[in-house]
């Protein structure tokens, strides 16, 4: 019996070191990022949101951008909200900087850097993840090779800097380094019965590949934190009948 | 040797730079004003302004009641004085000793210098050609002391070359303000009747004393150069610059860093010591066939860090072609402003930013793309949704007024408003369903409307009615139909993305 429970910590000991030499490491306690929501954190290896990596994004429509977009801009707003600076770098961005202050970012904060041309994008994303100076870095990319998005988990490891890279619309969804893909899509809001107009932001979320981790789905809703919504009133009927 | 000075006098210094800054000013009449004693005083009347009587010292409210339409611009003391060194720099080639005369003066030494021109009648004609076409009232007097040039300059309009020893003949016919005497003296010499320098000129020096003053003998002496006078000339700051030769001719990347290097460290060893960083410095390299090569890189902050700017430069080193070598590097900094020993403090929200890192990676950023493709934005207090947020260029910069979240803004706006199809039952209802990129979204739910009015002050147009619409995808849009419903259909626009 001792030695299952030794062998068993053994184990666990020999999967903590394999997550370090990943790029994993253990967050301090007072460094961790709280998404607010147990059941997402809970796939993620050591059950934390891992920072100091590279997130990617798929989105393909106007509308799926969007919603990724106010994802990564909740994210984003978890990951600064000890204060700090964080770089917006993209080419044709149509991100309204007044809307991060709905994700709790004030819009001063965030340096946005518009690149004139595709080719000089990922040299400077990887430019300003080696900068331990800053918060976090979003980067919209078209497209990143695996040799690409190598090289920014590699800066990234240096660094402790968290990356998010949203890719619209890319033309091939090969392999790349990162340890997190996302796939964000609009959801229709829900509005107590009754009352009109259009209610909170609200998303699916799929976590489709994350490295050590459980690939999962959640519908969230975004009022100044997440939530899970409550089930849609008619399911909710349908549960108390049946 | 006979020294030879010039005094030039600029009796409209003031108003002829604002005239040369706004050059709508030329045809109105104005007057540069500053409180006194609790009201404004004119403290410079342009040329238009004087000839309707006008002149320094009345008050604003007098000189309303004479001229109704006058204009009155805020006096600034200190960009006087600023164009007044300028000038004094642009006279360096005239002379190598010119001095400043506040407030409205300039002294130059011309000893030796005149036959250059061709004699002092051609020395001064250029001098004063020139001044008065950079838009400058100028007169101006050469003589032996620097005190009856600066006389003649001011009291004497017919004279203006006054040969070598001839002062005493022409101070006599001067009034005695003319010897820069304080104003009780000379008022006090007015009511004695002295209404002439030559009329006490020749009178016992211990009678003038007695009555008058040691200060009046002084002047006096000065002016008919019994006595020297003397001025400070202005030194023109030595430009940021630093050579290196080099003995052999320099072909290799690794030697040019190696020059680049030591031309930094002397260069930012100064800019340090004065407490100034450059924004732009430039590497001129001279090759040996005579060809020049020239590199620049821009910084977003003074600096005078020799890693940093050693980087910069680092990423165009690779530029530069030796082909045979080069002998000689030059390293010059053109744009030099001072940096704020404060700086660091403001821009340091956490503990964990490092303002001076960010500040240089934006370098390398700016270095490679181009030096706009840094933005940071402030709320501006206007609803147009594109004009409420200002760029700026600063990265310490706080904003002045709150981000508002009270109305529903889009995650995504598009640069500009796109045109889309709707079906709108009855005005000023959220449409039923509208066509964008050939795709047909039915509405399902609709916030609105939020009318936003075009600032007529800033730009004429048709008000926006906003609406918050979801589609039955569950996607958010931003839309706004652009003016009221009247005969002719109004258009109606997407906007932007809700995430």
């Amino acid at each position: 019996m001792g030695q299952g429970v030794m062998r068993m910590a053994i184990l666990q000991k020999l999967r903590q070191d394999i997550l370090a030499m990943e790029g994993f490491r253990m967050p301090a306690e007072n460094q961790r990022v709280h998404l607010g929501l147990d059941s997402i954190e809970e796939v993620f290896p050591n059950r934390v949101f891992p920072t100091g990596v590279i997130h990617e994004f798929i989105s393909t429509e106007r509308e799926d951008a969007a919603a990724t977009s106010g994802f990564m801009c909740a994210l984003l707003g978890r990951l600064m909200h000890r204060g700090g600076l964080c770089l917006w770098i993209s080419r044709n961005r149509t991100l309204f900087p007044p809307a991060l202050k709905f994700f709790g970012i004030d819009p001063d904060n965030v340096i946005f850097i518009d690149v004139k041309s595709e080719k000089d994008l990922l040299w400077m994303i990887e430019e300003a993840l080696s900068c331990e100076a800053l918060s976090a870095v979003v980067g919209e990319i078209k497209d990143i090779s695996l040799t690409g998005s190598r090289r920014l988990q590699l800066a990234v490891e240096q660094s402790r800097v968290t990356g998010l890279l949203h890719r619209i619309s890319p033309r091939n969804l090969m392999n790349t380094a990162s340890v997190a893909r996302w796939k964000i899509s609009p959801l229709a809001s829900e509005l107590e019965e009754g009352l009109p107009g259009v209610g909170y932001a609200r998303w699916n979320v799929r976590l489709e590949r994350v490295r050590n981790g459980e690939t999962g789905c959640w519908q969230l809703q975004w009022t100044d934190h997440f939530s899970r919504p409550a089930l849609p009133a008619e399911q909710a009927a349908v549960l108390k009948t049946g | 040797m006979n020294r030879r000075y010039v005094a030039v006098w600029l009796s409209h210094l003031a108003t002829d730079h604002r005239i040369i800054l706004q050059p709508e000013l030329a045809d109105t009449a104005f007057v540069l004003a500053a409180p006194e004693r609790g009201r404004m005083v004119i403290k410079a009347a342009d040329r238009n302004a004087e000839k309707q009587g006008l002149e320094t010292g009345m008050a604003v409210a007098d000189a309303r009641a004479v001229f109704p339409s006058l204009m009155v611009l805020d006096e600034k003391p200190e960009l006087a004085r600023k164009t007044l060194d300028e000038l004094a720099e642009w006279c360096i080639r005239f002379t190598p000793i010119v001095a400043t005369d506040p407030p409205d003066g300039l002294v130059l030494d011309s000893t030796g210098c005149t036959h250059l021109w061709g004699g002092e009648h051609a020395y001064l004609k250029d001098l004063l050609a020139k001044l008065r076409s950079k838009g400058y009232a100028t007169r101006a007097a050469m003589a032996d002391t620097i005190a009856t040039a600066w006389a003649v300059a001011r009291y004497s309009p017919a004279a203006s070359l006054i040969p070598a020893g001839g002062q005493a003949a022409v101070l006599a016919a001067l009034p005695p303000a003319a010897l820069r005497l304080e104003a009780g003296i000379s008022e006090r010499m007015q009511k004695l009747g002295f209404y002439r320098i030559g009329r006490f000129m020749e009178m016992p020096r211990s009678v003038l004393r007695r009555r008058f003053g040691q200060d009046l003998l002084v002047r006096l002496d000065q002016a008919l150069g019994h006595t020297g006078e003397i001025i400070e000339p202005i030194r023109p700051a030595a430009p940021y610059q630093e050579r290196l030769p080099s003995l052999e001719p320099i072909r290799t990347a690794a030697a040019i860093e190696f020059g680049l290097r030591k031309l930094l460290e002397a260069l930012c060893q100064r800019l340090a010591k004065e407490n100034k960083g450059l924004r732009k410095a430039l590497l001129t390299c001279y090759r040996i066939d005579g060809e020049i090569q020239q590199i620049e890189i821009g910084t977003s902050s003074p600096s005078s860090s020799v890693e940093h700017l050693f980087r910069l430069f680092q990423l165009k080193i690779a530029s530069i072609r030796p082909a045979l070598g080069i002998d000689l590097f030059e390293l010059d900094a053109p744009v030099v402003e001072d940096t704020d020993p404060f700086q660091e403090t403001l821009w340091n929200i956490s503990g964990s930013n490092d303002q001076a890192a960010i500040a240089e990676l934006l370098d390398r950023l700016t270095a490679r793309g181009g030096r706009d493709i840094v933005r940071r934005y402030l709320p501006q207090e206007h609803y147009w949704p594109e004009r409420s947020i200002k760029k700026v260029s600063s990265l310490t910069e706080k904003p002045q007024t709150a981000w508002r979240t009270d109305r529903p803004r889009p995650v995504n706006l598009l640069p500009h408003p796109e045109l889309i199809q709707v079906t709108a039952p009855i005005p000023d209802y959220p449409p039923m369903q509208f066509r964008y990129r050939d795709k047909v979204h039915k509405i399902r739910k609709a916030d609105g409307p939020e009318r936003i009015e075009q600032e007529w002050w800033i730009a004429h147009g048709l008000h926006r009615d906003y609406y918050c619409v979801e589609d039955e995808d569950g996607a958010r849009y931003w839309i706004f139909r652009l003016g009221p419903y009247d005969e002719n259909t109004p258009e109606w626009f997407i906007h932007g993305f809700f995430a």
